[in-house]
């Protein structure tokens, strides 16, 4: 469930937008599909993993979402497999 | 919503923080000069980072090379477009810049020895064309993003000021022409600022998201090129793009040519492999430039596939999926990920994909931007300096060759800041006025796009152009196609000028953001367009049906009427054209002869 629309999270899911802009393709594409899935302000728990994810290096956040490798972090898997689902799921 | 905007002063001001403006600004601030480098996102997320092959340097650490060699390679790579003294200058330099990045903490793979390890290239020759030679220095497949963070990291021992999340609008210009700073947006705040400086350096990288398949990240907007273009400064050669063939239909992500090394096959709405037809002995492993050809030919013919009919397939359902996910382990994520196919059971789609721009801001070596003038057709414009893929040198030409790119923003973006440096020693202390008029242009575009009503949409104006683009001037290009092509980019860049955003917040304003980005995307657009319609010959990666390899023109390349460099004006949307520099700075010319591997 999403949090009712307040200023301060709209402005902190207009900055994790902003932030879905990546060095490499890949990433801003898996990322644009989540923001068509996910238009709306996110929750805080929500733009608390995305924000941990953002904040890792291109090539390594690439690695998580590729399946490559697995993070060790448990907070963010949740948010990791929304990520993964593939177009039209 | 009204703009006030706040005056900035600083020595220099960098737009763009990839590899070629963080080198510049190591110069810079290494001077003791007071500099700000403005940029879009994080400098370490800049898209140099996706560079992976490595960069070029003729240091000899396997086995004998030399900078003139190095300097054949890149001109016959050119196709000759390429200007000789800039070459010359670039392949001289190479050892020099790769060697201070190792200073500044650059991880480069290593030899036994200690020296850097170095491996081969695509067009990179000994001996003048002889026999392929190591010559690509790496760190690992993550040669770019090793390269930005040894530089961040001098920059911040250096002083240099990262404004970070700020988005460049418009130079600013006087009545002379002198360029005295620009106007920027902070992202955080929507606030407007004027960057007041005695040097500006353009640094922001290629504009590949004008295709609408591209391999480029979304924040190649080409800002840069387009904030000149509307400065009044001439694009040169924005016909050159680099394309892949095979991107992902849809999404660019590049499908690696080891799949066709593995046995990947390519084949058209009839299951047919096309490739037998076009190059009965390589088929699917021809060259790149052949391979391309050969899908847009099918496209074009009606053989596409997909209800567009838009796209080609590439099937490696034939082998073993053992084989798939050992030797091409990314390839099925990719597929799955961005065209939705399991690759094991069914054939990707892709098509020919662009990759890097060769034209841009025109350049001296020393970094200066030129433009035609009274006394010379390279007149240099004061203040005013630009680097890496938004410049044009020209060192690439009409095509680059793999690892060159990394080398021109490490030679260019270091050159670029040390002309600036001179430049500065002997400028007066005082910053020349700004005009009264400094930032009219700015605000009138804010204005109107606050104001806009019953406008285009942005994201689909922008679909329009990238539509456009790919069908009219993709990598394959035909005299009818280019022609309509120009009148359908007119008309998107009229939808262009009366875009409308719904948001009208301050705040990270996405929708803004893109709107700017789009202002600059479509400069280049149009300039492409009508630069690839002019030009009649094939050359490089400007490549005509209606100019065919012929024994009078081999490759379909004219050098009686087209070895010259194009200028587009936005002014007029009119083209000039310059002669290409043969002569060199101390050797030969590499003399004209037919580009064949």
């Amino acid at each position: 469930m999403n949090e009712p629309m307040t200023e301060t999270g709209r402005v902190r899911t207009e900055k994790l937008r902003w932030h879905s802009r990546r060095a490499l393709l890949e990433l801003d594409l898996v990322l644009q599909r989540f923001w068509q899935r996910q238009p709306d302000i996110l929750g805080e728990r929500q733009a608390a993993q995305l924000e941990r994810l953002l904040a890792l290096e291109d090539h390594d956040l690439w690695d998580l979402l590729s399946g490559r490798c697995a993070s060790d972090d448990p907070t963010v898997q949740d948010m990791v497999a929304l990520l993964r689902q593939p177009a039209g799921n | 919503m009204s703009h006030k905007v706040t005056v900035r002063k600083f020595d220099a001001v960098i737009v763009g923080a990839g590899g070629a403006g963080l080198r510049a600004a190591i110069q810079l601030s290494e001077a003791g000069l007071k500099t700000a480098v403005l940029t879009k996102v994080f400098p370490t997320r800049s898209h140099t980072v996706a560079a992976q092959g490595g960069v070029a340097a003729s240091l000899g650490n396997s086995e004998e090379d030399h900078w003139h060699w190095h300097m054949y390679d890149t001109v016959k790579g050119s196709d000759w477009l390429g200007d000789q003294d800039a070459i010359e200058f670039m392949c001289r330099k190479a050892n020099e810049c790769v060697i201070e990045l190792e200073h500044y903490g650059m991880p480069f793979d290593r030899l036994d020895n200690g020296r850097i390890y170095q491996r081969p290239f695509g067009g990179h020759m000994s001996n003048f064309g002889e026999k392929p030679v190591r010559r690509s220095c790496a760190a690992a497949d993550r040669t770019g993003h090793a390269m930005l963070h040894a530089m961040y990291q001098r920059n911040v021992k250096v002083n240099t000021q990262f404004f970070v999340e700020w988005m460049a609008l418009d130079l600013i210009r006087d009545a002379e022409g002198e360029v005295l700073g620009v106007t920027a947006m902070e992202m955080e705040t929507g606030e407007i600022h004027a960057f007041h400086a005695k040097a500006t350096i353009f640094a922001t990288g290629g504009a590949g998201r004008i295709y609408y398949s591209s391999t480029n990240a979304f924040i190649n907007t080409g800002d840069g090129v387009g904030i000149a273009a509307r400065a009044g400064i001439p694009l040169e050669d924005m016909e050159f793009w680099q394309f892949h063939p095979t991107g992902v239909a849809g999404a660019g992500v590049l499908i690696t040519e080891g799949v066709r090394g593995e046995g990947g096959i390519l084949r058209n709405s009839a299951g047919e492999r096309f490739m037998e037809r076009y190059a009965p002995n390589a088929k699917d492993l021809a060259s790149r430039d052949v391979v391309s050809r050969a899908m847009v030919t099918e496209i074009n013919e009606g053989r596409g596939c997909g209800p567009n009919r838009d796209f080609v397939l590439l099937d490696i359902t034939h082998l073993p999926p053992e084989t798939i996910m050992k030797r091409l382990p990314g390839i099925h994520e990719i597929a799955l990920q961005f065209a939705g196919v399991d690759a094991l059971k069914e054939p990707i789609p892709v098509v020919p994909t662009c990759h890097y721009q060769m034209g841009g801001i025109p350049t001296n070596y020393l970094g200066q931007v030129v433009v035609p003038g009274k006394r010379s057709q390279n007149e240099i414009v004061p203040g005013f300096y630009a680097a890496g893929e938004c410049a044009c040198a020209s060192v690439h030409g009409a095509n680059r060759l793999g690892t060159n790119s990394l080398l021109d923003l490490l030679v260019f973006g270091k050159s670029a800041g040390e002309t600036a440096v001179e430049q500065l020693k002997n400028s007066p202390k005082a910053h020349k006025p700004l005009p009264e008029d400094a930032f009219a242009a700015t605000l009138a575009r804010l204005n109107r796009l606050d104001t806009q009503k019953g406008g285009a949409n942005v994201h689909e104006t922008r679909l329009e152009m990238q539509r456009t683009m790919q069908k009219h001037a993709g990598v394959f290009r035909f005299a009818d196609l280019l022609k309509d092509g120009v009148q359908k980019i007119l008309a998107v860049q009229k939808d262009v000028q009366r875009t409308e955003i719904k948001d009208k917040s301050k705040v990270f304003n996405t929708a803004r953001i893109e709107a700017l980005e789009l202002d600059n995307l479509i400069e280049v657009a149009v300039a492409t367009m009508v630069s690839a319609e002019a030009r009649k010959e094939s050359r490089g990666a400007h490549v005509r049906d209606d100019a065919p390899d012929t024994p009078e023109h081999p490759n379909g390349r004219d050098d009686t009427n087209w070895l010259k460099h194009t200028l587009w004006y936005k002014d007029g949307n009119r083209l000039d054209y310059k002669s290409v520099t043969l002569r060199p700075m101390s050797v030969e010319t590499i003399a004209l002869k037919k580009r064949a591997y």
